[in-house]
């Protein structure tokens, strides 16, 4: 099979400092009721509830409730998300699926940074609104994404792959108008 | 930009939600014993307010979830929204609802 992971890797940008791609992670999308959060939460190391919108960290695993009853989990590698859930869920109803290679990420940073995304983006960025750890899925002009705010002035983005060019591309032009 | 209430994230601008048809239509028992007029009226007919209209609609590009919602179609004003499974606010109940 062809050697794919170069095609996977977010487009570089290089015309503004304020978005910039990350490393390749590991993605799962869980869904399930209250009993598999709570077992995919104690085999992760992560107090994971159904409250929407809200994210959890530990060391450098995430999950990101999307909804009621969806999470997205993120580590470092896929394989052990899937070797540390699937003993904890294996006699529970539950959807797991590697979504590892779908979507990719990037980070917006900087003062600008919720103004830029403002400009394709309806959310309110204020602090008070969007706080920090506040996750969701959302659009950003055309694409669908998902943000998450790790940081006062710093974004995570996460974007599916084939929409990658066009979210940093347009992040970019706006960073132009917005930040320049 | 309208906002519309999701019941589990708050809310969001219009554009992420999509439109769901008519609310409170329950599928039929047993679908068998119906004549093929009252299996047409189950799929086909609908009601076409003026007025307070009770609607399923979609976050389609948030949680994902199915909600209802009580518009005013002469307004476009979202009176309420409450969750699959719900029953529309008594207060409100003025909306001609199904069976």
């Amino acid at each position: 099979m062809a050697d794919l992971s170069a095609a996977r890797q977010p487009p570089r940008i290089t015309a503004c400092g304020l978005v910039r791609p990350l490393p390749s992670i590991g993605r799962y999308i869980l869904r399930g009721g209250p009993l598999v959060i709570a077992a995919a939460g104690n085999a992760l190391g992560l107090a994971i509830s159904q409250t929407v919108c809200r994210s959890w960290v530990n060391v450098n695993r995430a999950a990101l409730c999307l909804g009621p009853d969806e999470h997205l989990l993120l580590g470092p590698d896929a394989l052990e998300i899937a070797g540390v859930l699937e003993p904890a869920l294996r006699d529970l109803s539950h959807s797991l699926v590697d979504v590892s290679h779908r979507q990719t990420a990037l980070e917006i940073s900087g003062p600008h940074a919720a103004a830029v995304l403002n400009a394709g983006c309806p959310l309110d960025l204020d602090p008070a609104a969007f706080p920090f750890g506040m996750c969701t899925r959302t659009v950003l002009a055309k694409a669908e994404i998902v943000l998450w705010r790790t940081g006062d002035d710093i974004f995570h983005i996460e974007v599916w792959r084939s929409f990658a060019a066009y979210v940093s591309r347009f992040l970019d032009e706006a960073a132009r108008e917005v930040a320049f | 930009m309208l906002l519309i209430e999701c019941p589990y994230c708050g809310e969001r601008s219009e554009l992420e939600f999509v439109y769901g048809g008519q609310a409170h239509i329950a599928r039929p028992k047993n679908p068998a014993d119906f004549s093929a007029q009252e299996w047409t009226d189950y799929l086909y007919q609908r009601d076409n307010i003026k007025g307070v209209h009770a609607e399923r609609w979609r976050h389609t590009h948030g949680c994902g979830r199915f909600f209802n919602a009580l518009r005013d179609t002469t307004t476009d004003h979202f009176i309420t929204t409450y969750k699959v499974g719900e029953s529309p606010p008594a207060a409100l109940n003025t909306a001609k609802v199904g069976p």
